[in-house]
């Protein structure tokens, strides 16, 4: 999704693949360069005493002890450059100092919460491709008043906040039929209702894309020559406009990740799950700024990998973007 | 122009109650949406509390009324806020030189690297949870996606047949931007900020309901939502309803935005 800032009327010759995916890599590292410059600085640039925003704000009352070791800790006696290559420099080893509110290390902090995130998010993404996919296929092959009734399930299922949907599922399941545990602890049988919850809005996002790019993929030649040929209608779809409309779909994952990511701070939440996001909105509330800082800028640096990923990805599944002719 | 849709007809009458809720909610619902009833609380919907009550007997209809107008302001504004930043990082970007375009794509490239709402949660921790933090988080949260979409179209019309007509006659830079390129990209700009008022009342609420932005009794949904959420198990009146009114404003909105878009590309 990312492009390489140029005038686009130029026709820059081809780059090469090797070329290419250096110019990303490079392109990443200046990104979490200057996300983490990003945060360092907004806890400088606020107003008030930085060792006391990073022991919770001026409300806590932190002794005058205590701020006192976090100005030794964070190095807040020193002058404000060395201050910020010697915390550069402790990101890089992936040090993100320690936390207050759980007087533990941020980065085993984040080693214990990151894995149920991920398992979380994954199984999302997946539900949420299937739904997409089924949404998508019925209303291209049922007329228009099921593409109708498909777009209007998109918009509302995108307009669904997710601790809406998750306490409607609770009350649905939970409370009145009592098929699912409302919180979910650590069975398989309680990640059914956080992983619905996380896939129905990003469903219906990715539906709307894929429908839009498998009708008109359905309006395209090839289509009409498969058509001639005497491929069923069935057949046209799977075989060959269905891969079409997967393509944008496929570039959206990445952003789909990320937003699947900062979804599971509420659903995580919701359904007492341990993992990343819940620890990242305990610490928001505490305002304990190393583990904030540490949670994000990790999920800053995976979502930036995954992005990258998948425009590699799209590079190599689609070849109409190898040639860099931009309109 | 087309006649309106069923749908469009539908979302603009959802639009325009809500804009009445904003701004005469007395013409929907006359009493205090803040009047504590004791005796009445946890009162299923009846003729009375056509939506129920909740933990000190307020009656729900009257808070949801109510509370359109903070939970609506705060996506508006967030909305503003996303795009007016966005116009400044896309105008400098699209039109400025080489090196404020590389500068300014790289920021947005920055700040796209932090997914949905990652950046509000940070911006919270560090200036500290409220109404008016909550806001800006969700603008700032929203203000890359505008930027990339203003430089983009601002490229296109900068190039575009008139604006090269408007140097050939000698206009100056400011009088280019004024005249031509932001009226220009204003209309697809006001199109994307329609679709993107849900998003930004969703994320609002959602912040409201963490407990991070507006807090409790206030009547706004989230924080309706947020002191509901306790007794979801047995009075989901208190949930259900607060929630449709977010469902139905962040839908209607969004529709009555792709009409809008629709209308504008058959132009």
């Amino acid at each position: 999704m990312t492009f390489v800032a140029a005038s686009p009327t130029t026709t820059r010759p081809r780059a090469s693949a090797t070329q290419w995916v250096a110019a990303r890599l490079g392109g990443l590292v200046v990104v979490l360069w200057a996300a983490a410059t990003l945060t360092f600085f907004a806890l400088r640039l606020i107003p008030g005493d930085p060792a006391e925003a990073l022991l919770g704000g001026p409300g806590s009352q932190a002794s005058e002890e205590a701020l006192d070791t976090a100005r030794r800790e964070f190095g807040l006696d020193q002058p404000l450059l060395i201050q910020y290559l010697s915390q550069l420099g402790r990101y890089i080893t992936l040090d993100f100092g320690t936390s207050y509110s759980l007087k533990q290390p941020v980065t085993s902090v984040i080693g214990e919460q990151i894995g149920g995130t991920l398992v979380l998010a994954a199984l999302a993404l997946a539900l949420a491709w299937a739904l997409a996919l089924g949404v998508a296929v019925w209303s291209a092959q049922s007329g228009r008043v099921a593409a109708a009734l498909g777009s209007a399930l998109e918009v509302v299922a995108v307009a669904l906040p997710h601790f809406w949907l998750a306490s409607s599922l609770v009350l649905l399941f939970s409370t009145t039929l009592g098929w699912l545990p409302p919180l979910s602890g650590r069975s398989p049988a309680g990640l059914i209702l956080p992983v619905v919850t996380l896939a129905i809005p990003l469903a219906g996002f990715l539906g709307q894309v894929m429908r839009e790019s498998l009708l008109n993929a359905m309006s395209s030649p090839f289509v009409l020559s498969a058509r001639t040929r005497g491929e069923t209608s069935a057949g046209v779809i799977w075989r060959h406009a269905l891969r079409h409309a997967a393509l944008p779909a496929i570039g959206l994952s990445g952003w789909a990740f990320g937003n699947l990511v900062s979804g599971a701070v509420v659903v995580e939440t919701i359904f007492a799950r341990p993992g990343l996001g819940r620890t990242l909105l305990t610490a928001v509330q505490a305002r304990d700024v190393p583990l904030v800082t540490g949670i994000v800028l990790v999920v800053a640096l995976a979502y930036s990998v995954v992005t990258t990923l998948t425009d590699v990805l799209d590079r190599a599944a689609d070849p109409r973007l190898r040639t860099e002719v931009q309109a | 122009m087309r006649r309106p849709s069923v749908v469009e007809a539908i979302s603009g009458a959802v639009v325009v109650l809500l804009v009445v809720a904003a701004f005469a909610p007395t013409l929907l619902a006359p009493g205090n949406p803040l009047a504590i009833d004791p005796l009445a609380s946890f009162q299923p919907p009846s003729w009375a509390h056509p939506l129920g009550t909740d933990e000190s007997g307020r009656d729900l209809y009257t808070r949801i009324v109510h509370g359109a107008a903070p939970s609506l302001l705060i996506g508006v504004l967030a909305t503003v806020l996303g795009v007016g930043l966005g116009v400044v990082l896309g105008v400098a970007g699209g039109l400025g030189p080489r090196w404020l375009d590389v500068t300014s794509t790289r920021l947005v490239e920055v700040l796209f690297a932090f997914p949905g709402l990652l950046l509000a949660l940070l911006f919270i921790a560090i200036a500290g949870p409220g109404p008016v933090t909550s806001t800006v988080a969700v603008g700032l949260a929203t203000a890359p996606g505008y930027a990339r979409l203003v430089r983009s179209q601002a490229l296109s019309v900068r190039r575009s047949g008139y604006v090269e007509a408007a140097v050939v006659l000698g206009r100056g830079w400011w009088s280019r931007l004024g005249r031509h390129i932001l009226p220009n990209v204003g209309t697809t700009l006001f199109v994307l900020a329609t679709l993107g008022v849900g998003q930004s009342i969703v994320w609002a609420s959602s912040l409201s309901y963490l407990g991070l932005g507006v807090s409790p009794p206030a009547a706004e949904w989230g924080a309706m939502l947020n002191s509901g959420r306790t007794y979801i198990a047995s009075f989901w009146w208190m949930t259900f309803f607060p929630g449709l009114a977010i469902v139905l404003s962040a839908a209607s909105t969004t529709l009555l935005g792709r009409s809008l878009q629709s209308r504008a590309r058959a132009q």
